[in-house]
């Protein structure tokens, strides 16, 4: 993109919307991507997030996409949708919106830190959660453990940056080419649950090797590979297969699949080390054979060095 | 209600015309006709930003009402599509600010509404934006220096087609080169609706010095006039189709 940091300003400006007349200031730089930079911001004693985008067009789309959520009940999926505004600056206008700020750490933070145990509990959830993007008639569209959060206390996930939701039918309209199953030839850009499936599925794999790897000329076969080539990913295999190849329709039906082999792993777990403790024994057994084996042996010399010096 | 077509030319270049028309005044000519022209810039990591070709290529979109874009060559396929999109936005919310200036009077864009109203007319657009019929025209220069990155040209074609079929609307892609054999510009590919047999495509070309980009963009502009023919044959079977029931 041109101009990438015009939209950085000085910690303590204040941003002021043209339509709604609110004031903000910007604290704190958060970070920037494709569409635009967000800060850490106040509204009087409040601490939110404020996002300036780089184009106003994509911005009213998420802020809609946000709108939409705020009517659904049960667990909130991402981020409550305070103001969205128009701030004019002396050279241009910029669209922004002002947005509960999310206190914790991005998924791609924590799948670096934490055993791979966790990533499990991350995808179960993150899984739950998708399921009731889908039922409200969206997909997230540009799934990636960037656009994830973990909360701080609770290790709840929340999504981040709706830019990518994209209602079921149309073409999505944010991805990146890891999480994509276009790029790896494995279906089209149309948005339908399955979609959002394969990018969980990749961040398992991301989770388990601890890179993005680049397609080379057979995309479809390499990615195979690499599930088959990680010990971490045996149990899962089959899981991952099945939302690779799109064989999930709901994000339901890969939780419960996953859950169930979860559960089954651990119990396999449980019998290993008694497998193991008999093995030991055997072991053992063996050695004390050895050391009767010694004793004798000795004592048979000695008596024979005995006879002979007797006999002598 | 009749549903619309959106026309684009991509122009997919790494450096300066220097043979026939003006591009610019080709670009000009085409928008005149209601084809937007947008161009990628291809760079790779040895070439230096502030050519002369680049500031071509942005004035050559300018002209062209499109967008203009320079990348690294490895993100090409990202940007293809997301430049054709964001084309296609432009020219609906160009329509849509054509309606508001006639109802409001010379004020009224998108742009000035307030968020709310904004919102609602950007869902409009997105609407409009995946039903509508697209017929791109996709102008690759083959010229000496382009020859290490059409690998990642072709790739990056494969992929937009990927992206654009998952819309709901219509899609028919045609594909130019230039220079061409014989003559400047040569039609590799005519109007499809897939471009996806197009890996043998780029191996029989041989590159030539020259890069005649102004004749090239005119000979886009008038492939628009077969697929409206064709277009035109195609309605006329849909309709005797939708009549045979009956």
């Amino acid at each position: 993109m041109t101009g990438q940091d015009n939209l950085r300003f000085a910690p303590g400006t204040v941003i002021e919307g043209k339509w709604h007349r609110q004031r903000y200031q910007l604290i704190k730089w958060l970070g920037s991507g494709a569409q635009g930079t967000v800060y850490l911001g106040k509204s009087g004693t409040q601490t939110v997030a404020i996002k300036l985008a780089k184009d106003r067009a994509s911005l009213i789309s998420e802020a809609n996409v946000l709108k939409q959520f705020e009517k659904l009940q049960g667990d909130p999926l991402g981020p409550s949708l305070y103001d969205s505004d128009d701030w004019l600056t002396d050279r241009k206008t910029i669209g922004f919106c002002v947005m509960e700020y999310l206190d914790g750490v991005s998924l791609e933070e924590a799948l670096k830190k934490k055993p791979f145990d966790w990533a499990l509990v991350y995808v179960l959830q993150l899984l739950k959660q998708l399921q009731q993007l889908h039922d409200s008639g969206y997909i997230f569209g540009d799934l990636k453990p960037e656009n994830l959060i973990l909360m701080h206390p609770g290790h709840s996930i929340r999504c981040l940056d709706f830019g990518g939701a994209t209602r079921i039918g149309r073409s999505v309209r944010e991805y990146t080419e890891f999480y994509d199953r276009g790029y790896w030839g494995f279906g089209s850009r149309r948005a339908e649950p399955s979609y959002d499936l394969f990018a969980c599925a990749m961040i398992f794999l991301y989770a388990a090797t601890g890179k993005r790897i680049d397609r080379s000329n057979n995309p479809e076969m390499q990615l195979l590979q690499q599930v088959k080539m990680q010990p971490k990913l045996i149990p899962f295999r089959k899981v991952i297969m099945n939302a690779l190849t799109g064989r999930y329709t709901t994000a339901d039906q890969m939780r419960h699949d996953l859950l169930h082999v979860i559960m089954a792993h651990q119990r396999d777990e449980k019998q290993a080390p008694l497998r193991s403790t008999r093995r030991k024994r055997v072991v053992s057994n063996r050695e004390n054979w050895r050391s009767a084996w010694l004793a004798a042996s000795v004592l048979l010399t000695a008596y024979i060095l005995f006879v002979i010096i007797y006999v002598m | 209600m009749k549903k619309g077509t959106l026309k684009q030319i991509l122009l997919i270049t790494d450096g300066c015309s220097n043979q026939g028309e003006d591009p610019v005044a080709m670009a000009a000519l085409a928008k005149e006709q209601g084809i937007t022209v947008n161009v990628i810039g291809v760079l790779d990591r040895y070439d230096s930003e502030d050519g002369r070709g680049l500031q071509e290529v942005e004035a050559i979109a300018q002209a062209g009402g499109g967008i203009s874009q320079i990348v690294q060559t490895r993100q090409l396929a990202q940007t293809v599509q997301m430049v054709t999109k964001q084309a296609m936005t432009q020219t609906i919310k160009g329509v849509i600010n054509q309606q508001l200036q006639d109802i409001l009077g010379e004020s009224g864009t998108v742009e000035d509404l307030p968020p709310e109203k904004r919102g609602k007319v950007m869902e409009v657009v997105d609407e409009l934006g995946e039903t509508a019929d697209l017929h791109v025209c996709i102008l690759v220069d083959t010229s000496a220096s382009m020859k290490n990155k059409l690998p990642t040209v072709r790739e990056a074609l494969t992929d937009l087609s990927l992206s654009l079929s998952a819309r709901m609307g219509e899609n028919q892609f045609c594909l130019l080169l230039f220079p061409g054999k014989r003559k400047s510009v040569q039609k590799v590919i005519s109007w499809t609706p897939q471009l996806d047999s197009i890996e043998r495509t780029f191996d029989k070309i041989s590159s030539h010095g020259v890069t005649p980009t102004g004749p090239a963009i005119k000979e886009a502009v008038r492939s628009f006039e077969s697929v409206s023919r064709k277009t035109a044959i195609y309605e006329d079977e849909h309709e005797a189709y939708d009549d045979g029931p009956r």
